[in-house]
């Protein structure tokens, strides 16, 4: 099972190799056997007597990280849709994808999504889970973003981008929530443990978080906006990612955790709620659109919305149909993209308004996307397969078992009652998209290509899909009882009869499913008279606007606050970092406090070493009162001078020493400079910024001052001077003790310091001797 | 003694600081100067003063029981000759930079990216 997951990632590897004979044979020929393979792999399982199977692979044991496969009913309905319709679309690909393009980058990306989403709905570990869910959005990205050279494109893979990961990370949070209270990493591990997190106070933290992550992926409002914008991508991509594999991951998240989530009321309040609206907003939406992915883009998000909502009832019944319906949707969905692209293909565009009358041009197409679509819409005939899951959901909606209180049972009523609103405008895109497209007058004069049909490769993967269609609708129990079932019992977790059977009769839902063909069909036919609706109700209510106001000003402020403080003065970043270093000083030294006076051991006072002290703070204060250069350095020089006469005083000869020879170098060096300088100036400044600076420097002096008495004032421990004294003669064999640590007890420093010497001396020398070019002198 | 130097080193940091919040090179560089004189002062200090007869000098001598703490010192002599190879280096930048962009005002040298 890990060779079959891994099988993409390691064809990926292989793909620029095959790129020599890119000339002779398209690259997705290769492409398409990968999931062929996996596909017949898997198929294996299904069966009446089918058993979940774990199979584990050890990866990080120490972080409990390891790479353990789960497959039950639920897994294998993905498997099989992943690599099925992999295949079909990889194939697919090779008549629409022109040699000219960047191919290999394509499948590249096309396999490493395959990859991470079969590992995303395999993984028993959550971790790897989380990984190979981020693996799908940025592989996701990436295809948005195939035809980079377009600006649409790059805008649509940003906002999936930001949609997607905003909510993996939200997911991430739940999960390690719940691996941190059940002390496991393995999904099947927390259902077992399920009161534990049921009953803990973070839960509703837990379930919103995990929420959101699969309401971004799966496009549930208000998280949609980014579906439509991946229409960019190329049509394959969108047939497979947006229709049929990744927008599910969420509803595969949510089918997963709901044995262990769905006996809260909560659970089923914010699912049915956000995925009802969700199917009632996205029909809507999609019979505005004028582009052909556009409609197929909204009537995914609500077909999803259909699914999560079902999921949220959370019957038995429901969650049959939910299982029913995800593969009833990418059969008929993954067709009709794939019949957008061929209308795109051979008519070079994707305007409904410009398109109409195909039906005689492309006659097999039309009959694909008139199964498909009418699928779709749910129209009762007994050979399509989106009959039963609509009424299998209509039925649902009207059954459902809540303890009636509150807002859950205003939901209760008001389900059918959605559930039948979303669906006529299901029937109306779905009628739109089909005779917008196939009938209607013909203005062939206007299309960038003259219409014909489509080559016959390019027709067998939705022919194929199609045929699904027909094959569920006609024999539902084929995949029943051996497959859907166990993907249900896998949700539901308890056995429970075909509730497929129950479609004779004339029951509510079949009345409900003859109410929407009948305002269905009457909305259609109107629909230029009530068209003016749109410019009223989704007017302010744009998720778009909000989504793109929201980026705009988190540039906008983010950039005026970063202008703000990076003003590029380095004298403002030296004001900011004293006032930081200043502030936290004096607050650490009030909370603490910190400020102590012990005058109990001090040294004598001296009159030589105050009068030199008060010397050199008239020469200090020189400095910044005089204006001119050789005055700033002469006193400059004083302070030096009068530091090595206090070195005097305080007994340390070396130091004097020391100071005096580097003063008068220093100072000399000042000399040497100064000339090339420019002049002192009158200070500039504004009077504020002179106080500020003024503030910030007696502030320091202060603070430095305050740090050394109360230093002075709490001594600890005493200090290590006695063992250098004591050792110098014996171990250093000089009496010269200052000197002996220098080059005997702490050598180290002072060969580095020789070091620092010695770097600057050729630093220096570089400085003066090379020179680049644009400078004469 | 010590609180006289204590409030010495911060009179020196004071007028190091302000120095160094101006716009001009060589002020900047007069500024660091007197940062590093108020530095080693701080750390003399730091390590007990001794005048009159509570120290000697650290040069170990027949019959002298008391000396100066020669660690600081150590210290203070390194830190020395380190701030004079970076002044050394500070001045020689300066002279450079005031060369190649004809002016040593601080505020008029800006990357050239800046917006």
């Amino acid at each position: 099972m890990l060779v079959a997951v891994l099988l993409p990632f390691i064809l990926a590897l292989f793909i620029p190799l095959l790129s020599k004979w890119k000339n002779k044979l398209h690259t997705g020929y290769f492409v398409t056997i990968v999931p062929v393979i996996i596909f017949i792999y898997f198929i294996r399982f299904i069966g009446a007597g089918f058993e979940p199977v774990t199979r584990e692979y050890s990866w990080i044991p120490s972080l409990d990280m390891n790479i353990v496969f789960y497959l039950d009913g639920l897994s294998l309905l993905f498997v099989l849709l992943i690599s099925g319709i992999g295949a079909l679309v990889a194939f697919y690909s090779i008549f629409y994808l022109h040699k000219s393009e960047q191919l290999g980058n394509f499948y590249v990306y096309f396999l490493l999504f395959m990859g991470s989403m079969l590992g995303v709905v395999l993984s028993d570990n959550v971790f790897v889970l989380y990984s190979f869910w981020e693996f799908t959005s940025l592989s996701s990205f990436l295809l948005i973003g195939f035809w980079n050279h377009k600006k649409a494109s790059r805008y649509g893979a940003l906002k999936s981008m930001l949609i997607t990961v905003f909510g993996g990370l939200s997911l991430l949070g739940a999960l390690v929530f719940m691996s941190n209270l059940t002390n496991t990493a393995s999904i099947q591990g927390m259902i077992d443990q399920q009161q534990l997190i049921l009953n803990h106070e973070y839960f509703p933290l837990i379930l919103c978080l995990l929420l959101l992550g699969a309401f971004t992926k799966s496009a549930q409002f208000p998280f949609h906006i980014w579906l439509p914008d991946a229409m960019e991508a190329p049509t394959p991509v969108s047939a497979y990612l947006h229709s049929a594999t990744m927008v599910k991951a969420g509803i595969y998240l949510v089918a997963r955790y709901s044995p262990m989530l769905s006996s809260n009321d909560w659970f089923f309040i914010i699912v049915s709620t956000f995925g009802i609206i969700t199917l009632c907003w996205g029909s809507y939406m999609a019979v505005r659109q004028t582009d052909l992915k556009g409609i197929l883009a909204f009537s995914t998000i609500s077909q999803l919305g259909m699914i999560m909502s079902m999921l949220g009832f959370g019957t038995k019944m429901a969650v049959f149909a939910a299982v029913f319906h995800i593969l009833n949707h990418a059969t008929f969905k993954g067709s009709l993209f794939m019949v957008a692209g061929i209308v795109d293909h051979e008519t070079g565009s994707r305007d409904i308004r410009k398109l109409g009358g195909l039906m005689t041009y492309l006659p097999i197409t039309a009959t694909l996307a008139v199964l498909a679509s009418f699928s779709m819409a749910g129209v009762p005939l007994p050979f399509l397969n989106g009959f039963y899951s609509k009424e299998l959901f209509f039925d649902a909606s009207l059954h459902l078992k809540v303890t009636p209180e509150g807002f859950k049972e205003l939901l209760q009523m008001a389900m059918p009652y959605l559930a039948v609103f979303g669906s006529i405008f299901t029937f109306v895109y779905s009628m739109y998209f089909f005779f917008g497209t196939f009938r209607g007058k013909a203005n062939i004069e206007e299309l960038p290509k003259k219409p014909h049909e489509a080559p016959f490769g390019m027709l067998v993967s939705p022919i194929i899909l199609v045929l699904g269609v027909i094959v569920i609708g006609l024999f539902p129990h084929l995949i029943n009882e051996p497959f859907i079932a166990h993907a249900a019992h896998a949700v539901k977790g308890v056995e429970f009869e075909k509730h497929i059977k129950f479609w004779h009769g004339i029951t509510p839902p079949l009345i409900m499913s003859l109410t929407v063909v009948v305002f269905g069909t009457i909305l259609v036919l109107t629909r230029k008279i009530w068209q003016p609706v749109y410019r009223f109700i989704p007017g302010v209510l744009s998720m778009n606007k909000f989504y793109d106001g929201t980026v705009d000003r988190v540039e906008r402020y983010s950039g005026k606050i970063t202008n703000g403080y990076m003003n590029g003065s380095l004298g403002r970043y030296v004001r900011l970092i004293l006032a930081a270093i200043l502030v936290t000083t004096f607050a650490f030294m009030a909370v603490t406090g910190g400020f102590t006076i012990d005058t109990s051991n001090l040294a004598d006072l001296s009159l030589p070493g105050i009068s030199v002290a008060v010397m050199m703070v008239i020469a200090a204060v020189g400095t910044i009162i005089t204006n001119n250069r050789i005055t700033a350095i002469l006193i400059l020089g004083v302070v030096g001078y009068g530091l090595s006469m206090l070195f005097v005083l305080f007994r340390a000869p070396d130091l004097a020493l020391t100071q005096l020879i580097i003063e008068t170098v220093t100072v000399a060096l000042f000399l040497l400079v100064f000339y090339h300088l420019p002049k002192l100036r009158k200070k500039e400044e504004s009077a504020s910024t002179r106080v500020l600076n003024i503030v910030i420097s007696v502030g320091f002096g202060a603070m430095m001052t305050m740090i050394a008495i109360s230093a002075h004032s709490s001594k600890w421990f005493d200090s290590i001077a006695g063992y250098f004294i004591e050792k110098s003669h014996s171990l250093g064999g000089g009496d010269n003790v200052v000197n002996v640590i220098l080059v005997d007890f702490r050598g180290l420093d002072t060969l580095f310091e020789i070091v620092v010497l010695g770097i600057a001396a050729m630093a220096i020398f570089g400085m003066i001797r090379l020179r680049g070019n644009k400078e004469e002198d | 003694m010590e609180f006289i130097m204590a409030i010495l080193a911060g009179i020196l940091f004071t007028t190091g600081i302000y120095n160094l919040l101006q716009k001009q090179m060589l002020r900047i560089i007069i500024g660091t100067g007197l940062i590093s004189h108020g530095a080693h002062l701080f750390i003399l200090t730091m390590g007990e003063l001794k005048t009159g007869e509570r120290g000697a000098p650290p040069i170990l001598t027949e019959g002298v029981e008391s000396y100066t703490d020669p660690l600081p010192q150590a210290l203070i002599l390194t830190s020395i000759v380190i701030s004079f190879g970076v002044t050394s280096l500070l001045l020689v930048l300066a002279y450079r930079a005031s060369k190649i962009n004809g002016t040593d005002n601080m505020e008029q040298l800006r990357g050239n990216d800046y917006e």
